[in-house]
């Protein structure tokens, strides 16, 4: 049976930029799918076919089990949009925004109104309800259209980057909120650029780049095939880097990594903490001072670096996604420029993509 | 019990409305909120009221010596003859307004969000005219006072006054779906203003807003003529009761027919720019 979330072979076109290039999707009922992937990877896009905002080129999609495209009106009332940009009618008051969409949910003036009490109340803005939500923080417009999407408490939720440009408290605040959803039984599909956000919250992860996804599982077997843990060393005298080399080859398997500035040595390892403390032991029995040693896990960017060869915010050379309109003259605003490796590619994951 | 998890809380508020009842529903809604906009950001309103009411004083003093109408010099019968075509001129500048409100919507994200709604799919484009009509219709009141303070009178009778002001909001209304069109069309709030404003330049000069077509060269006249905007100020003038006294009606079917021709111009402009607008209202996109 497929699941809360459906799509197959979703492919969208505008004008030469393939945003979806045949895209599968399944999320089974109350779970967290994240999709991950860099700007312009068709993140956007996917998200806008599933809540009926645009028609894909081909393919097919469900959700809570009812056909995408054939019954637009129907699926509309069992999701929950909350996108990158806040969208809320910055001259209502929080309150006036949430009956609003209540109404337009098609729910009384009466349960319209007690519901967007109640949202308030939830998500702090008791105090705000009647100030124009012009006056609102980012982190308060945030959870102000969040509340907007939970009006009905949807069985299947869409969030488009909801942590985008929010301060930690803010983010740790969605995230806390996103985890009480799913608690209760909502299917929810995430996009993200941020790995950790993807790593916290989602049972399945997808990375999609260039319109495609390019692998699939949860965050664990991700991490796997990136090639495991790894011991880092650093040494206090570069004196030390060459026998400390020496040593970590005797208990690694593969090829080790020396960072000369940094006086860092790594070492792809299997084995866990236990053998985290003989290395300890062994460094220490040779007299190389250590000042920082550690066994460290692959982190979802390095599985993005070592399945795309790039970093996961390095994408340059794709039109903005959110522009549907056929790809004319507009520039990406968010690429940044490349950097090869990014700042948080560790030294050891460059190597694991070759072997 | 948790606000926020539990979706089976949920179905029993979903009451499914039938097609034309949830589109007037949804339309007074979204109506609403943008009544709500216009007191909360008044300059609009006031703003799109100053214009008119210069052009009032501009034309009857600046102008209204110079021409003739219906062989008389008299700046005063010139200002009679004059209001119908300010008033109608005013009300096509709905358009803009409807233009850039629809066009901000976008740019804000606010028409996504509507879009993924189980909202009637018209609603938000209807809701938005509606509510540019009440506009219109409070900053006509306005200029009709002043109006009247500068001259003008109605020789008619109030019912075929609100008639001849009926057929105005009409027009506005019919002009605002234009605006529509053109604010989900264009990509910024602002193209949306000058793209709205600079068509209607033309379109309500050659026209018998301002002075009758008679002197103009042919194939304007014709124009000015045919042109749906005249067939309004030239029914707002006879039910108003301003055409001067040896007025010369051209022959054209619109103009000796103008109240019905105002109607069918208006009604056939809501049809066509509504049935577009929808349609590009479901594939819009920021």
């Amino acid at each position: 049976m497929p699941g809360a979330i459906y799509a197959e072979g979703l492919v969208k076109t505008f004008g030469d930029v393939r945003a979806l290039d045949g895209v599968d999707l399944d999320v089974p009922e109350g779970t967290v799918l994240g999709l991950l992937g860099p700007n312009g990877a068709g993140k956007t896009t996917a998200v806008r076919v599933l809540t009926t905002l645009i028609q894909p080129d081909s393919g097919s999609a469900s959700v809570a089990g009812i056909d995408v495209l054939k019954k637009p009106d129907q699926v509309r009332r069992s999701i929950g949009l909350s996108g990158q940009f806040a969208a809320v009618d910055e001259y209502l008051t929080g309150r006036e925004n949430l009956r609003m969409v209540g109404q337009l949910y098609q729910m009384s003036a009466r349960d319209a109104k007690t519901r967007a009490g109640e949202l308030l109340e939830r998500f702090d803005l008791g105090d705000a309800a009647d100030r124009i939500a012009k006056t609102y923080s980012g982190g308060m417009r945030r959870r102000l259209d969040l509340a907007a999407a939970l009006v009905v408490s949807p069985p299947v939720m869409f969030m488009d980057e909801p942590t985008t440009g929010l301060d930690p408290r803010n983010r740790q605040g969605l995230w806390e909120v996103i985890q009480e959803l799913v608690a209760g039984g909502t299917t929810l599909l995430l996009t993200t650029q941020y790995l950790e956000e993807a790593d916290h919250l989602a049972h399945d992860i997808c990375v999609v780049d260039h319109g495609r996804v390019i692998a699939r599982g949860t965050s664990d077997q991700l991490k796997a095939r990136t090639g495991g843990e790894r011991v880092e060393v650093v040494v206090r005298d570069p004196e030390h880097i060459a026998p400390a080399d020496a040593v970590l080859r005797g208990f690694g398997k593969g090829t080790s990594t020396v960072e000369k500035h940094t006086r860092r040595v790594t070492m792809p390892v299997s084995g866990g903490a236990k053998l985290l403390a003989e290395v300890i032991r062994e460094l220490d029995g040779r007299g190389i001072e250590i000042d920082d040693i550690a066994l460290r896990r692959p982190t979802l960017d390095d599985v993005f670096i070592s399945l795309t060869g790039h970093a996961a915010e390095a994408d340059t050379d794709e039109t903005d996604e959110t522009d549907e309109t056929g790809g004319t003259n507009k520039t990406d605003e968010t690429s940044k420029p490349d950097k090869t490796g990014g700042t948080s590619g560790e030294p050891g994951a460059q190597q694991e993509v070759t072997s | 019990m948790s606000v926020i998890g539990s979706p089976a809380s949920r179905a029993a508020a979903l009451r499914v409305h039938g097609g034309l009842g949830r589109s007037v529903r949804d339309s007074l809604v979204v109506a609403k909120r943008n009544l709500i906009r216009m007191i909360r950001i008044p300059e609009v309103v006031i703003f799109g009221l100053i214009q008119p009411i210069m052009f009032v004083v501009l034309f009857s003093y600046v102008f209204g010596g110079s021409i003739a109408v219906g062989g008389s010099t008299d700046p005063s019968t010139y200002r009679q003859f004059l209001m119908a075509g300010i008033f109608a001129q005013t009300v096509t500048f709905a358009t803009a307004g409807a233009g850039a409100g629809i066009a901000d919507d976008m740019h804000k994200g606010l028409i996504d969000r509507f879009r993924s709604l189980p909202m009637a799919r018209g609603a938000v484009l209807t809701g938005r005219t509606l509510a540019d009509l009440v506009q219109t219709a409070l900053t006509l009141v306005v200029l009709a006072v002043v109006a009247v303070i500068v001259g003008w009178r109605i020789h008619e009778g109030v019912l075929k006054a609100v008639a001849g002001f009926a057929l105005l909001l009409l027009l506005g209304y019919a002009f605002s779906w234009i605006g529509a069109l053109i604010g989900l069309s264009v990509r910024t709030p602002e193209a949306a203003t000058s793209g709205g404003l600079i068509w209607l330049f033309p379109l309500t000069f050659i026209s018998n807003a301002f002075v009758p077509a008679d002197n103009m060269p042919m194939v304007l006249r014709n124009i000015a003529e045919w042109n749906p905007f005249s067939a309004t100020v030239q029914a707002a003038r006879q039910l108003f009761g301003n055409l001067p006294e040896g007025y010369p009606v051209p022959a054209a079917w619109p103009m000796q027919h103008p109240v019905w021709a105002s109607l069918i111009w208006s009604v056939l402009i809501i049809v066509l720019f509504r049935t577009l607008a929808v349609r590009k209202f479901r594939s819009a996109t920021a």
